[in-house]
């Protein structure tokens, strides 16, 4: 049996090994990404549109796809979430609904993201008769959103200190002008930082829009910003592959040629992007707090 | 005189502007959550409908489907029944699930231990962003370099294909590490300073503390973060299905193309049609997905109940 001196030693300099070898394991990811896909890179690249069985396509349309998808989802999720966190923290009394409740909202934060999918599949896309349309999609994207954010704006709240809301209150304001006036606009770096990290899950998710956006990028026209046209960027009736669809797609299929080099190169516009993202979100969030509470 | 009072009563009654606000706000607050409710009930009744109806309108015996060894719902076998066995990919799912987790479970709390314990000051500046960019890589990417870099090596060094359950398990470790670490880093922290301070009191080093205290005392939040770990990685689904061979095949080894739940819904639902028992077979497998995510959180459920006693 070790000395318990060694021991210690020997349990410490192993957990030091642990943390590095996660370190390294995050490292050695980031470094593939970027080695293989910067190089990829180039304003051809990012601008033309995609070549099924030709070499030198671009991501251009999926690219667009994936911030008007992102842009559309958060549109339509934020508010319901909003609304739904406020309720929850403001006026919720803790009985047996709102238990239920937050069950349910668990439940929908743990269900996997190609369930999601197929619900909007089979709801939208086949039900309502929206076809794979970036309407399905977005639909699909506010499910899989929805749980986070609330979660995440209800944390934005409870930030918020008790005696805030008693001044309000002691002020003869309703509850109502109380979280409108005074909680949220406290609370707004907070939440501002929980929707983009939420934002850059929704730019990398791939399982729920398969069989809701659907996996083809018809060409677009982007002189034409009629949402009426079927060309039309805007036009929220068409099919739209994102880029990360795009990635799973040639990947499985392997009629592209150059496959690989698109998916590095995609793979590496993605995951900037979400390093961007995460960055923005932490850098507004610190800047917007200064600048709100003047601290 | 009469008429008068009756006014300045309704004038005393009416709800004020801001009493208004006050209901329509709340009304409306209400409504999202409620939005949020029926979506769940929505997507568990749809498909709960649909994968129901392989066994009511299609008469599949339930236990011929959960413990078939082939899947192939167009054909059906010698007496002429349909071949909609789903023991494979339900043991795919489960053998993949459980090995990552087995894997993943060391590192995550090794690095917890180290964030919360050892070196407070690294773990923030360092492992901190680290975890946090790791749950950020989207679940494509890693299907991506798993296809890339982990396939070909599990090929260089057991031969066959490199597809299978071994590449899936590698691909998912990573995925979910970050995932159960960040959860661990939680449930260490509410560990409350005191019982460290005894131990060190008693004269115990700061391995014995960790180990006979702080770990002991965690050990519910623990596996509630091993759990929610075992639950992404059942339910994801690209990523696994770009490594694992999609070959719906009992898994001989961890190193022949098998498939999941999650693979064969991706690749089966876009080439079936609506209401066949080829589709409806694939829905019973999202059932199967779905009601699992369901027992997951039944269990975090009951290990926050049990740990919650002392």
């Amino acid at each position: 049996m070790m000395n318990p001196k060694t021991q210690n030693k020997v349990a410490i300099g192993t957990l030091y090994g642990v943390a590095g070898l996660v370190v390294l394991i995050l490292l050695a990811l980031l470094g593939y990404i970027l080695v293989s896909g910067l190089p990829q890179l180039s304003w051809h690249f990012l601008t033309a549109p995609a070549k099924a069985f030709l070499k030198g396509g671009g991501v251009g349309v999926q690219l667009y796809n994936s911030f008007y998808l992102l842009i559309l989802a958060m549109l339509i999720s934020f508010p319901i979430a909003l609304g739904a966190a406020i309720y929850l923290y403001e006026y919720a009394k803790d009985n047996w609904v709102t238990t239920t409740i937050r069950t349910a909202i668990e439940i929908l934060s743990s269900l996997p993201s190609v369930v999601v999918g197929l619900f909007g599949f089979l709801f939208f896309v086949v039900k309502l008769r929206l076809g794979f349309s970036i309407l399905s999609g977005a639909f699909a994207l506010t499910f899989f959103n929805l749980p986070l954010l609330t979660r995440s704006i209800e944390d934005s709240l409870r930030t918020i200190d008790t005696t805030q809301r008693e001044g309000g209150l002691a002020l003869g304001l309703s509850r109502w002008e109380t979280v409108t006036r005074v909680i949220l606009p406290a609370a707004v770096p907070s939440i501002l930082t929980g929707v983009i990290l939420s934002a850059g899950r929704v730019f990398g998710e791939a399982a729920a829009l398969i069989y809701t956006a659907g996996q083809s990028a018809p060409a677009l026209d982007f002189t034409d910003w009629n949402p009426f046209n079927i060309s039309s960027p805007l036009n929220p009736m068409r099919p739209a592959e994102t880029l990360a669809v795009h990635i799973w797609k040639i990947n499985s299929e392997g009629i592209m040629p150059d496959a690989k080099a698109i998916s590095s190169g995609s793979s590496a516009v993605l995951v900037l992007a979400i390093l961007l993202f995460n960055f923005a979100a932490r850098y507004l969030g610190k800047r917007l707090y200064k600048r709100l509470t003047s601290a | 005189m009469m008429k008068s009072t009756q006014q300045l009563e309704q004038q005393l009654k009416r709800h004020s502007k801001a009493a208004k606000l006050e209901i329509w706000g709340k009304v409306v607050s209400f409504s999202a959550l409620i939005l949020i409710v029926a979506v769940v009930v929505g997507i568990i009744g749809f498909v709960a409908s649909k994968g129901l109806a392989t066994f009511f309108t299609n008469h599949v015996s339930l236990w011929d489907f959960l413990s078939g060894k082939s899947w192939n719902p167009g054909v059906t076998d010698a007496n002429g029944k349909p071949e909609v066995g789903a023991l494979p990919m339900i043991m795919g799912s489960f053998l993949i699930t459980v090995l990552s987790a087995i894997v993943a479970t060391p590192f995550a709390i090794g690095t917890a231990v180290f964030m919360n314990e050892i070196s407070p000051n690294k773990g923030a500046k360092i492992l901190q962003p680290v975890t946090e960019l790791l749950v950020g890589i989207p679940s494509v990417v890693y299907g991506f370099i798993g296809l890339s870099v982990v396939v070909p090596a599990t090929r260089a060094i057991f031969g066959g294909s490199g597809f299978g359950i071994l590449s899936g398990t590698c691909v998912l470790f990573v995925m979910i590490l970050p995932t159960v670490t960040s959860m661990s880093v939680d449930a260490l922290r509410a560990v409350p300073r005191y019982y460290r301070e005894a131990s060190l009191a008693l004269g115990a080093t700061q391995w014995q503390t960790i180990y006979k205290v702080v770990l002991r005392a965690a050990t519910p939040g623990l596996m509630t973060a091993v759990v929610f770990g075992m639950a992404r990685a059942f339910g994801e689904a690209l990523a696994v299905q770009m490594v694992i061979g999609n070959a719906a095949l009992m898994p001989g080894s961890l190193v022949d193309p098998s498939s999941t739940l999650t693979s064969v819904l991706t690749t089966g639902i876009g080439n079936t049609v609506m209401g066949s028992l080829q589709n409806n077979a694939l829905w019973s497998l999202a059932l199967v997905l779905l009601l699992m995510s369901l027992v997951f959180n039944l269990i975090v459920r009951l290990i926050g109940r049990k740990g919650r006693l002392q």
